[in-house]
């Protein structure tokens, strides 16, 4: 009998013996192939890029590390730079805004779902509409936000037109949609709250802010670590709401790492290949490190458990 | 070598004109063709210009492809290496040197040889020509000056400008009255462009202009502080609208419309829409754009844009064919009329349209522009040059005190780009 069943193992084919480890990879397969050559490949192939001067068309120089030298002197890349560093901090602004909606709209009143949507809408709409609509509300001529600062008797304001205020102007329309992301992220999250830690806490006295910060929040860390990283995703690949509102201006004021990218290499007056690949070099460097970071912190919470 | 050189282009030419002349009823194939012309008008203007090729042509296939006139500007770098038309659009001067460089062009010095062309085109032939070949031809051009509010002016009791001391006079005059003189909209920079072009081209004359946006002269050169100092004038007077950077060239037209603003210095396409807002031509007028340096030469900014035939076409006998139609005398005069293109025919055998803008613009291009003609500053400097000068333009309207840093950082821009 024993034998027998030997006999057959050697019968039956690889593909048979080997089924059970195989199937997986297999589905991974399509996946994969498309990650590699869509999203690792790319990323070589900018490394190896950013080494050469290329305009598109005709041959491509190698000149080693001149690109990432010319960088270093590029007074436009570092506004690009500190811009992105703005947008960074100001964009976190999102997740407490969401987690204060989320909290104000968990409640039980007749009609909730619409106002849930309603404060959702802003994330349904497109950047370029969002956009439109601030540059509208901030127009020095007609726009509402001056006529509201007049009739406090406070002086107007060019927000997208000022080198000082344009980059914060953006950012507060990027907060609409992106707290209405949050919004969504915290709600589900306090629909897990457990009920019972927040009769245990009242028992113990806590109420208000000792109840939120205590009790609350820490159950809300899987949405929080989920706000985290799609804001600061968001952040560094802000770049419709720039191209919408002010084009990178008034004379390049309003430009991100990404943006800057995009108008050296392929926008009207561009084309110049190897210096708009470095640039997303050094982006994806420091992408590159936060998102590390996540993974790290992530992969340290598994362990934990 | 030389002579040998000539004479068998001569010979070509003569071939190419007898193939042409013989072969115009026999075309035959495919002949595709690649628009930028999106909007409405220009639109139309040249499907039924095509339309009527075809039925000169009824054995020949033809393709048209209409891309947004933006995105074109993008994607002509990929169709001219990967899957060339056999005519395309695009614009004359430095903004086709890159692919005149990369041998994406067709060298069409042959069609320039036919006396039918030689003879009628020989104002843009400057433009088209680089390295001594001419790349392409034109088929429309504009000018560009000074729009103002006529009935604005006549209140006021001022009159056109000849010279800057009355430009500024007037100006003044307008600002006491409590309205701007000139509206403008810097948000995508070329506007700003249009301003530099004409007082530098005013202050130093066309030829130092080109030496600039070439590359052969400093933008820190005394010469071109000059332009700025006379460019301040203006902007310490007030006489730019408020907030310009944040506004379109279309965002700014109402500030003319309304008569906040008495004037816009503009290509004649800004006409079109300033009727369309309700200004009639009584309110509207023209003016050349005023002399600065006395005994200096003026010279004119007119854009033209152009057909080429890519390098890598497969019907070229057929697209050499269309190009001369194109330039026809007929043809000029059809699509640059009032109610199509509404801008000025590049063949002199051509008739201008009766508007009262195209034939002041037609009659200051062909006689009062002695200087020479500029394309744009944009056209006419390299595209990444223009770009950071341009930023820097818009820079220097809004806080002219920056000027010793923005002209610092031009000129380490140009030693980088003309290499």
């Amino acid at each position: 009998m024993a034998q027998a069943s030997v006999a057959q193992d050697h019968q039956s084919s690889w593909w048979h013996r080997n089924q059970q480890q195989l199937t997986p990879w297999l589905f991974l397969a399509p996946g994969m192939l498309f990650f590699l050559f869509y999203v690792i490949f790319p990323i070589f192939q900018s490394f190896n890029l950013s080494l050469y001067e290329w305009d598109g068309l005709g041959q491509a120089e190698y000149v080693g590390l001149y690109n990432y030298e010319e960088l270093y002197w590029d007074e436009a890349f570092y506004t690009s730079l500190k811009n992105n560093v703005i947008w960074l901090f100001l964009y976190l602004l999102a997740i407490p805004a969401g987690l204060f909606i989320a909290l104000f709209l968990n409640q039980t009143v007749t009609g909730i779902r619409l106002y849930k949507s309603l404060f959702f809408f802003p994330f349904v709409i497109s950047q370029v509409v969002v956009g439109l609509v601030f540059t509208w509300f901030y127009d020095p001529t007609f726009g509402i936000l001056n006529v509201l600062l007049g009739s406090v008797g406070l002086p107007p304001v060019n927000v997208l037109g000022d080198e000082n205020w344009v980059t914060v102007g953006i950012i507060v329309a990027g907060l609409w949609p992106q707290t209405a992301y949050c919004m969504i992220l915290y709600l589900t999250g306090l629909n897990a709250v457990d009920p019972e830690q927040i009769e245990a806490g009242r028992l113990d006295g806590a109420k208000g802010w000792k109840m939120l910060w205590y009790i609350i929040v820490p159950q809300l860390r899987p949405a929080t670590f989920i706000a985290f990283v799609v804001t600061i995703i968001g952040a560094l690949r802000s770049f419709d709401l720039i191209s919408v509102m002010t084009n990178g201006g008034p004379f390049g004021a309003s430009r991100v790492l990404s943006f800057y990218m995009f108008e050296v290499a392929l926008s009207e007056y561009g084309f110049r290949m190897g210096y708009g690949a470095a640039i997303a070099v050094v982006l994806f460097l420091i992408m590159l490190a936060f998102i590390a970071y996540f993974l790290w912190s992530m992969y340290k919470e598994e362990k934990a458990r | 070598m030389r002579s040998m050189l000539k004479t068998s282009a001569a010979a070509f030419a003569i071939l190419a004109a007898s193939m042409g002349s013989a072969s115009a009823e026999g075309l035959t194939g495919e002949l595709k063709i690649f628009l930028d012309t999106s909007n409405p008008a220009p639109r139309a203007t040249m499907e039924q210009m095509i339309s009527q090729f075809q039925e000169k042509n009824p054995d020949l296939e033809i393709e048209t492809t209409v891309i947004d006139r933006e995105a074109y500007k993008t994607q002509i770098r990929n169709f001219l290496t990967a899957n060339a038309p056999d005519v395309a659009t695009w614009y004359a001067a430095n903004r086709m040197r890159p692919y005149v460089e990369a041998g994406l062009f067709e060298d069409v010095s042959d069609l320039w040889a036919e006396p039918a062309i030689a003879e009628n085109l020989a104002s843009t032939k400057g433009a088209m020509t680089i390295d001594g070949k001419q790349w392409g031809v034109p088929y429309t051009y504009y000018q560009w000056g000074v729009y103002y509010r006529k009935d604005i002016f006549d209140e006021l009791g001022l009159s056109e400008p000849t010279t800057w001391e009355e430009e500024k006079a007037n100006c003044q005059k307008i600002i006491d009255a409590g309205k701007k003189c000139y509206t403008i909209g810097t948000k995508f920079l070329w506007t700003a462009g249009g301003w530099f072009d004409y007082l530098n081209m005013r202050t130093n004359g066309f030829d130092f202009h080109m030496d600039l946006l070439t590359g052969k002269a400093s933008w820190q050169s005394d010469e071109v502080r000059k332009t700025f100092a006379n460019w301040r004038e203006l902007i310490d007077m007030g006489a730019f609208i408020d907030n310009h950077q944040t506004y379109s060239w279309q965002e700014a037209l109402p500030f003319m419309v309304q008569g906040d603003a008495a004037a816009y210095l503009m290509g004649n396409f800004a006409v079109a829409p300033l009727r369309d807002a309700g200004l009639t031509d009584d309110q509207l007028d023209f003016y050349q754009f005023v002399e600065i340096t006395p005994g200096i030469e003026k010279a004119e900014d007119a854009p033209t844009d152009t057909f080429h035939i890519p390098a890598n076409a497969q019907n070229k006998e057929a697209a050499r064919e269309f190009l001369r139609f194109v330039v026809s005398p007929d043809v000029q005069t059809q699509i640059n009329n009032g109610q199509n293109l509404g801008q000025l025919p590049v063949n002199a055998q051509s008739s201008v349209d009766d508007d009262k803008f195209l034939v002041e613009g037609f009659e200051m291009l062909s006689s009062n522009s002695p200087g020479g003609v500029a394309q744009f500053f944009d056209r006419d400097a390299p595209a990444e040059m223009a770009k950071v000068a341009m930023e820097g333009l818009q820079e220097f309207m809004v806080k002219p005190d920056n000027l010793d840093n923005i002209l610092a950082r031009l000129d380490r821009a140009r030693e980088r780009i003309y290499k």
